[in-house]
């Protein structure tokens, strides 16, 4: 796998630098991607409910680009062999549908604290590709209730402590920031 | 004597909130915000927001009832699309279904829907959907005598004093929406999409299907709306989007050759908040908010907030009014053919 | 002249045409037409019902006169006073055939023979039923019901009494509102609209921001920019049990659009021919034909050609497990 070390035109953005490196740095991906694996697979098996809501895109290859983070994450919701990998953005990965925000809307709206059509409607998020993968997908995280997030932590096994310190930090940010509704 | 003098003077009959649902926990998050009622449907076309996704499985419904009715809120079904000749099945299971679960009431628009759920079901409550497009009180007292219809949900293309009018000459219970999207076309008479997308909104539930919708960026990083072949709008960076609806999408004519205009509506969203104690003075009993289609964190905000300026109102506060703006199609907000006859 | 067992009806002309035109109108299509029942009333704007009064009883008694059958359509869309006084008041004509186009025209007419125009949502078996016992006896269906449900609509109406029409010729109408579109693109409201839909006798052409041609308003209803061709349709139509083919007035001349599906219903010309003549008429728009087909409405499938199976959100099945 090609690690770059650095990423030229990635500025550290406001707020962010209290995030754990791990995260937010030009991390190698390598080191991420067990993690990430981790991740896929745990909320698969906590949240079967979720891939009949997906119906016809548990094969649909959803890019998911935080726009302010070195990194877009490559999701593949299989229930069986779920994937979810991360890139360079410069690599342009293969895709079906893609979403883009900052890391902080795209975080709000799968713990449900954010509204995915007003941020659309804000241009604060962008979709492109198959539309119709990318509602499917926000309707069926949608129905997870706030439990997704923990789940998340959940699949991170020794990993949790740092983990859960990185979120409260985004949450003590986000709290500054967050939608005034 | 003025509108807050009269707001305090309470003896309003309390009005029922009514609120969207798209998924078992968006139906959870509406009855925990303090809705009176939760409307939602089937995961399939006998309701008008058949999203991929989105909706209600037998079994969901079934635990959706009990979670609100332990709180004391109901649940209304919407089987209100128009079943074509051939697939009626689907739809006269889905009011067998709702009869047996026990739910508060249907909402129907399909007058066979309607007919079939009032012989075969004469204790099931029917509610008269907006997609029946009744906006008068001899086609409301039709549905009425025809179905026993309890309460007609009215469409949104009425003043407030228009609406006293009908309430007074009808004899079932008045509701009305007072927040979200507001289509520009009479709801239930509108082909657009399936002329331009071979999907048809009173059969198969959707306005503008996903599955027809892409968003394209050009080289000037403008944002095309195209709904299948059609290119519904251009938004220029920065600038506030809507729903990708034809209704709410510019065009060119003959005397707007140079830009395109809104030649129907602007993204906006309704927004009745200030005129709540009218139309509880107008006779609506029941409040609506739209958008099964939408997150809980919009269900949130716009139950908690509504649920909080209607207890104000009862309790001959001044309502205090949340503001929703950052929930609404274009940021805007409108209130639409309620405040007065020139939006049309 | 229904020689062939199938009818051709002339819709109410749906746009704001000068009053005089509109009686010369009716009077050539009386002495020339080949139609059998002509529908004659306003169905889109009570304010413009008022322009056309004076030549409603001359109009009318000529279209009989020549052995026509005249039918009062009503309102579409009934909403304010003056709506509701129009349908009353075209309701209560004595001795007259009326078509219902609203849930207040059917309140109406419930109880006496009537027709049932294609603004109601007649969509299903039920819906015809229904109808049936309150009175209907003949249906003109909503324009984006595919074959498939006309098909059973036929069947169900023959057992309850009733027939089947189904328009064949004209802009589809797509849409009603309670907003003028005309007085919008004028900057003006329904109330000033200073009727400036007199100025587009077939409608106002909306381009999408590419140029490409979309759709046509007028006034409150917004139609498609194609003219429905159900022409290379009509043996198919007829086989399932169709007796009236409704032709919607254009400012194109109607006389030879009756006289091009005359001849091809009675097999007078083949129907290539019938399709070139149509073609000649040059009405500045292309046909469709999709919405029969199950495709999308503006299409237009060629006759013969395979036709697109549908990838239709309605061919979900149940999941109510």
């Amino acid at each position: 796998m090609a690690v770059s070390r650095t990423d030229p035109g990635w500025p550290l953005p406001q707020g962010l630098q209290d995030l754990p490196r791990w995260l937010i740095a030009p991390v190698p991906l390598f080191l991420l991607q067990p993690i990430l694996t981790r991740i896929a697979t745990h909320v698969a098996q906590s949240h079967p409910g979720l891939f009949e809501r997906l119906e016809a895109h548990t094969h649909t290859r959803f890019l998911i680009d935080p726009v302010d983070l070195p990194f877009v994450l490559l999701l593949r919701p299989d229930a069986n062999r779920p994937h979810l990998k991360a890139y360079r953005r410069h690599e342009r990965v293969r895709h079906d549908a893609c979403i883009a925000g900052t890391f902080f809307d795209l975080l709000d709206m799968i713990e449900g604290n954010a509204d995915g059509d007003a941020l659309f409607f804000t241009r604060d998020l962008r979709v492109t590709g198959n539309t119709q993968a990318v509602v499917t997908l926000r309707n069926a995280l949608d129905d997870l209730e706030g439990n997704l997030v923990e789940t998340i932590l959940g699949g991170l096994g020794p990993l949790q402590g740092p983990a859960s310190l990185a979120l409260s930090a985004m949450r003590t940010i986000r709290g500054s920031r967050r939608h005034e509704y | 004597m003025n509108t807050e003098n009269e707001a305090n003077d309470g003896g309003y009959v309390r009005p029922e909130l009514v609120c969207p649902a798209g998924t078992p926990a968006g139906l959870r998050t509406a009855v925990d915000a303090g809705a009176d009622a939760v409307y939602c449907g089937f995961r399939n076309a006998t309701n008008a927001r058949n999203f991929p996704g989105l909706n209600f499985s037998v079994n969901e419904l079934t635990d959706a009832i009990a979670y609100a009715h332990e709180r004391n809120a109901k649940v209304l079904l919407a089987v209100n699309t128009f079943p074509p000749a051939g697939r009626f099945e689907l739809w006269r299971e889905a009011i067998d279904t709702a009869a047996r679960l026990g739910v508060d009431a249907v909402i129907v628009a399909d007058m066979g829907v309607a007919d079939y759920a009032a012989q075969t079901h004469p204790q099931l409550r029917l509610h008269l959907s907006v997609q029946a497009g009744a906006s008068s009180p001899e086609a409301i007292r039709f549905y009425c005598k025809e179905f026993g219809i309890k309460r007609v949900v009215l469409p949104r293309m009425l003043t407030v004093e228009e609406i006293a009018g009908i309430h007074g000459q009808i004899d079932c219970e008045v509701e009305a929406f007072i927040f979200g999207n507001i289509g520009m076309m009479a709801e239930g008479r509108c082909s657009l999409t399936n002329y331009a997308t071979g999907i048809s909104t009173n059969m198969d539930g959707v306005c503008s299907p996903a599955e027809s919708v892409r968003y394209e960026e050009d080289a000037e990083r403008n944002l095309n709306i195209k709904l299948d072949r059609f290119t519904i709008d251009r938004f220029a960076p920065g600038e506030k989007a809507g729903y990708p609806t034809i209704c709410k999408g510019r065009y060119l004519c003959g005397v707007r050759e140079q830009q395109g205009y809104y030649a129907f509506e602007e993204p906006v969203s309704l927004n009745l908040s200030a005129l709540l104690p009218k139309l509880m003075r107008a006779g609506v009993t029941a409040f609506k908010i739209e958008g099964r289609q939408r997150s809980r964190a919009y269900v949130k905000a716009a139950v908690s907030a509504f649920r909080k300026a209607v207890d104000d109102i009862l309790d001959g506060r001044d309502p205090g009014l949340t503001s929703l703006l950052a929930l609404t199609e274009g940021s805007k907000e409108t209130e639409g053919a309620f405040r007065s006859k020139l939006w049309r | 002249m229904e020689s062939s067992g199938a009818a051709i009806s002339l819709g109410p002309i749906l746009f704001n045409w000068q009053p005089e035109a509109w009686r010369d109108f009716y009077f050539r299509i009386a002495d020339q037409a080949p139609v059998d029942t002509v529908y004659v009333g306003e169905v889109v704007c009570s304010k413009r019902s008022v322009l056309f009064e004076p030549y409603f009883e001359e109009v009318a008694e000529r279209l009989k006169a020549a052995g026509k059958t005249v039918v009062y359509s009503t309102l579409s869309e009934v909403m304010l006073k003056l709506d509701r006084q129009v349908v009353d008041s075209v309701c209560g004509l004595q001795d007259s055939l009326i078509e219902a186009n609203d849930g207040s025209s059917l309140a109406h007419l419930s109880g006496k023979p009537h027709h049932v125009g294609p603004f109601v949502n007649a969509y299903n078996e039920g819906t015809i039923s229904f109808l049936a016992r309150k009175g209907a006896r003949n249906f003109c269906l909503p324009a984006e019901l595919p074959a498939t449900a006309i098909r059973v609509l036929c069947e169900r109406a023959a057992n309850v009494g009733a027939t089947i029409e189904v328009q064949a010729f004209g802009r589809i109408s797509l849409a009603l509102s309670a907003r003028c579109y005309h007085a919008r693109a004028h900057g003006r409201t329904k109330d000033s609209c200073q009727f400036v839909c007199e100025n587009d006798p077939d409608g106002m052409e909306l381009r999408t921001l590419d140029n490409r041609p979309f759709l046509a308003v007028n006034g409150i209803q917004t139609l498609s920019f194609e003219y429905l061709n159900l022409i290379n349709e009509l043996d198919d139509l007829r086989a399932m049990g169709v007796s009236r083919f409704r032709l919607s007035p254009h400012s194109c001349d109607m006389v030879a659009v009756a006289s091009i599906f005359r001849s091809v219903l009675d097999r007078r010309i083949a129907l290539a021919e019938g399709l070139e003549q149509l073609k000649a008429l040059n009405l500045g728009a292309p046909f469709s034909n999709g919405f029969y087909h199950g495709v999308p409405g503006h299409q237009w499938v060629a006759a013969g050609s395979t036709q697109r199976t549908p990838a239709k959100a309605s061919t979900k099945t149940l999941e109510l497990r």
